[in-house]
């Protein structure tokens, strides 16, 4: 250690600052990884940073919230600023809430901030990973990111629900009240959980402090490691990149963090937030005043949900009242268990399972970073319609009796008719997708080979007429014939020359989406098909030679 | 890395790696040319990208004043219209100041900032020689610490340290000191006591139910119970009068109403929800939760919608001044079903 004098000499501000923090703490390697790092540029890759924008506003306006509640559900009278509710008895939680609203100042601007965030994360993240599945991004090497994704987004409804809760107001209160109502329908233990929960009876004095702990602590501090691991993850993996000119699977194609990506990234949090405080500035949301503090026997009509939970409300109302039925002096309800609980499951076990069961069915291996232009996954985005058909049809249960009475129709032939989508809607969704996915294929095979239609009609000598097609550059050419197309590949035996069942499964799954595939268009048949054109062009252009 | 944006097809410089052996796939072209932006070209259309990206931020500094007016200009008093406004200043004042910022910063990036593309190659995420590495160094981890030949070792430590993290699970066992599920069977309604209305608390007479009423009931004594709210989330009823013919009575209830006069749980049998709708003329109850219909004319019978069972019917009858009791508790626990119901 006897030469420790430096041997770099810093000549500007910049680098005497780097020296002193390198020298101390290290961090000049971190700026060298990542000052230039590229990053693709697409609109639809913003989807994942307007989450995590308005996840960080959900942490600012909810700290600020913080400050100003109490949970407590001790009893009390209200006597703030707002008359009508003036000696009312309510809890402390539904009062400090009204206090926010009426008596600090910014107090609702907050309140609104965050609810109107809350919803926009939600929505968000659902866009995100609807783009990351469309395009394929999750094949490897991103599943496992792919599945923390799904963690965030259960993790981002989980935040939702217990924040909604909290005010104890009518709506929070009816919503706990539901929930309650589902986990008794839990065999066995159902009634002991909703007992623990609830710490004793319906509504008790409890619930509203446990809720809170989860929403300002574990559910965040979860959702903070999972946005770590997840962005730590699109680092290693670099992001993927949409198919082009010049983008391959072995590069990646965009502009350096510094200073174009930061700047646009960065300024785009500015404009999330201008963006939501517009809509909070203008848009009343959750005006618990107007409903009052909770109480077992009043309902609004005709009020809903936060959105994001919608689906499952709207599942609980498509199930007739059937299935629930008493063995052994016990009560199993399934009419409560089976929505409640099924559509969910089977949506989000499909969820994390894709990546797998894609890779099960094409036995495609391989690494991918180029994203799969929707079209060209037919059988994929056929999936994931039909999915989001399967939740929508939820989704608008959940508002049956709004549906009702805006058309004037019978709620239940609304209702009958939501049942009878429920089963049908997401096969017709695969079916029409699909469909629409491989004519557009086809669309791109012809413009491939044939170049665009210009409009232009003109006459051929022999007096024939026909529109000139004119060729495509290089470039919008090998946009249309650069992708893959998995093939029908039939079950194949094992070693020992059986062809089991799981293989057999998948064979015929391999048929059904892959029969019909639109192939690529190759270089032999576009010069085939050019030398077919210039019989035709040539004498074009002499028509409209002699035409003038 | 490199920057290979310029150029024609033929001479820019990124060439297809993936692809290229194979004739039947199409030579990637490389990156498009670079298009030149107006500020790239014109000095004064890069001056006036500049006044504007300033102006922006001017425009989000006004937006910080506005939020000051609003705050300090604004005295909320009593009135719902004060407090809009000033939630209005101080929201648009806080988009001003954001968006000034953020579309500033924005529009700084893509006039005035480089727009050329770069080309980075990529790398395997891990080589497979730190792999065969790593499997070899936890095999000998493994192995050196014995445990796959120690079989009674590593089964003994697995029931340990399963064993050892139920009491993390138990210790969350006094969450609620009341874990008897028979409180659900019972609630304050008993031989006696006078149907009330909610919220007041004033007892009702049978004189005072005529026929197509209805009445939103709790039991005498409720607005002065300790457990209150759990109470009245179990004893809730809903009181309507019909014409006697009209009922279709079960055996066994014939004396469970007084002269048409019948009462109903309030809690939804479904999940919870009060049913709050009472359609006269039809006589059906419908709960605004989930569209659960239930018919009054018999015995609130299920006819539409998720619940599967019948409101319970509380029996009911008058006391010497006239007014209406309670004759016992339900007959069976309200609200939705649970295992232990039976
Ligand atoms: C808390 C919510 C989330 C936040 C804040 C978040 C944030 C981000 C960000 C900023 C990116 C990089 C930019 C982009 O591709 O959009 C990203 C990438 C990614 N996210 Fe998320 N995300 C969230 C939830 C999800 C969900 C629900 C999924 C899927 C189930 C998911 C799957 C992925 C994947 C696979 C990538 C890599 C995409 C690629 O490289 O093309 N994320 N996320
Ligand atoms: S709670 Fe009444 S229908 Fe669901």
């Amino acid at each position: 250690m006897s030469a420790s004098t430096d041997t770099y000499v810093p000549k500007t501000r910049v680098g005497r600052i780097t020296n002193f923090v390198d020298t101390r703490v290290g961090g000049s390697s971190i700026v060298k990884e990542f000052g230039r790092k590229i990053f693709p540029d697409h609109w639809s890759f913003m989807f994942g940073e307007v989450a995590l924008y308005s996840f960080v506003i959900l942490l600012l306006s909810g700290t600020f919230l913080t400050f100003f509640f109490d949970p407590s559900m001790a009893e009390t009278h209200y006597d703030g600023v707002y008359v009508p509710l003036k000696g009312v008895e309510m809890s402390v939680a539904y009062q400090s809430t009204l206090d926010i609203s009426f008596e600090i100042r910014g107090g609702l601007f907050m309140r609104q901030l965050h609810h109107w965030s809350a919803l926009m994360f939600v929505a968000s993240v659902s866009f995100h990973m609807l783009r990351v599945f469309f395009t394929g991004a999750f094949r490897r090497p991103r599943e496992l990111n792919w599945v923390v994704g799904c963690v965030l987004l259960i993790l981002a409804l989980a935040a939702g629900f217990t924040g909604y809760s909290l005010p104890d107001d009518l709506l929070s209160g009816n919503g706990l009240r539901i929930i309650d109502g589902v986990i008794k329908g839990i065999p066995l233990v159902g009634t002991y959980i909703s007992l623990l929960l609830f710490g004793g009876e319906f509504p008790g004095t409890d619930i509203v402090g446990r809720l809170y702990v989860l929403h300002i602590l574990l559910v965040p501090a979860l959702i903070l490691l999972m946005i770590a691991v997840h962005l730590f993850m699109v680092v290693v993996h670099k992001h993927t990149q949409y198919p082009g000119p010049g983008r391959s699977e072995s590069n990646v194609v965009g502009f350096p963090i510094g200073p174009v990506y930061a700047a646009k990234a960065g300024g785009f949090f500015f404009v999330v937030f201008g963006i939501l405080a517009v809509i909070a500035a203008n848009f009343q949301i959750l005006a618990i005043w107007d409903y009052g503090p909770y109480d077992p026997s009043p309902v609004s009509a005709g009020t809903q949900p936060d959105w994001y939970i919608g689906w499952v409300d709207g599942a609980l109302r498509l199930m007739p009242g059937v299935g629930e039925f008493v063995i052994f002096g016990r009560t199993i309800s399934l009419n409560v268990l089976l929505p409640a609980l099924a559509p969910a499951g089977l949506l989000f076990t499909l969820m994390f399972a894709w990546p797998w069961i894609e890779r099960w069915v094409t036995k495609d291996h391989r690494e991918h970073h180029i994203l799969d232009r929707p079209r060209n996954a037919p059988f994929r985005t056929g999936i994931g319609v039909a999915g989001i058909v399967f939740y929508s049809v939820m989704w608008a249960a959940a508002s049956s009796d709004l549906i009702a009475t805006h058309f004037h129709v019978s709620l239940n032939d609304v209702t009958y008719w939501l049942r009878a989508l429920f089963f049908l809607g997401p096969i017709l969704g695969f079916i029409v997708t699909r469909r629409i996915c491989l004519a557009l294929q086809r669309k791109d095979r012809e413009i491939a080979l044939h170049g665009r239609e210009t409009g232009r009609i003109v006459r051929l000598p022999h007096g024939e007429f026909i529109e000139v097609h004119e060729p495509l550059n290089d470039y919008k050419l090998y946009r249309l014939v650069n992708f893959e197309s998995p093939e029908v590949l039939p079950a194949q035996p094992n070693k020992a020359g059986h062809i089991k069942r799981s293989e057999k499964l998948r064979g015929s799954l391999s048929r059904f989406f892959f029969e019909d595939r639109v192939a690529p268009v190759t270089r032999a048949e576009l010069e085939a098909a050019h030398s077919h054109h210039a019989e035709v062009e040539a004498p074009a252009e002499k028509a409209e030679v002699s035409g003038r | 890395m490199g920057d290979h944006s310029h150029g024609s097809p033929s001479t820019s410089g990124t060439v297809a790696t993936a692809g290229q052996s194979d004739v039947e796939k199409f030579q990637d072209p490389g990156l498009p040319p670079h298009r030149p932006r107006r500020a790239d070209k014109d000095p004064r259309a890069e001056k006036r990208a500049e006044r504007q990206v300033a102006i922006l931020f001017v425009i989000s500094i006004i937006g910080t004043v506005l939020f000051f007016v609003g705050y300090f200009g604004i005295r909320l008093d009593d009135t719902i219209a004060t407090l809009r406004f000033q939630n209005f200043t101080l929201g648009m004042g806080t988009a001003f100041a954001m968006l000034g910022i953020g579309v500033g910063i924005v529009h700084w990036a893509k006039t005035l900032m480089p727009d050329h593309e770069i080309v980075e190659e990529r790398h395997e995420v891990r080589t497979e020689e730190d792999r065969r590495d790593a499997e070899q160094i936890i095999g000998q981890v493994l192995d050196e610490s014995g445990i796959s030949r120690r079989p009674l070792i590593r089964n003994t430590l697995i029931g340990a340290g399963v064993l050892a993290i139920l009491p993390a699970i138990g210790i969350f066992r006094d969450l609620s000191k009341d874990m008897n599920p028979e409180v659900l069977r019972h609630t304050m309604w008993d031989a006696g006591v006078r149907l009330t209305r909610d919220p007041s608390g004033t007892p009702i007479k049978a004189s005072d139910v005529t026929i197509g009423s209805a009445f939103h009931v709790i039991p005498e004594g409720l607005n002065e119970a300790e457990h209150k709210l759990e109470e009245k989330a179990k004893a809730v009823v809903l009181l309507m009068r019909l014409n006697p013919d009209e009922l279709n009575v079960s055996p066994g209830r014939e004396d469970w109403n007084y002269n048409g006069i019948v009462a109903y749980s309030k809690i939804c049998t479904h999940v919870g929800c009060p049913v709050a709708l009472y359609e006269q003329h039809t006589h059906h109850l419908l709960c605004p939760c989930h569209q659960s219909t239930f018919d009054l004319t018999q015995e609130c019978k299920v006819i539409f919608g998720p619940a599967a069972h019948a409101l319970p019917q509380l029996p009911i009858s008058v006391d010497d001044e006239g007014y209406l009791v309670a004759t016992s508790d339900f007959h069976e626990p309200v609200g939705p079903s649970y295992w232990e119901r039976g």
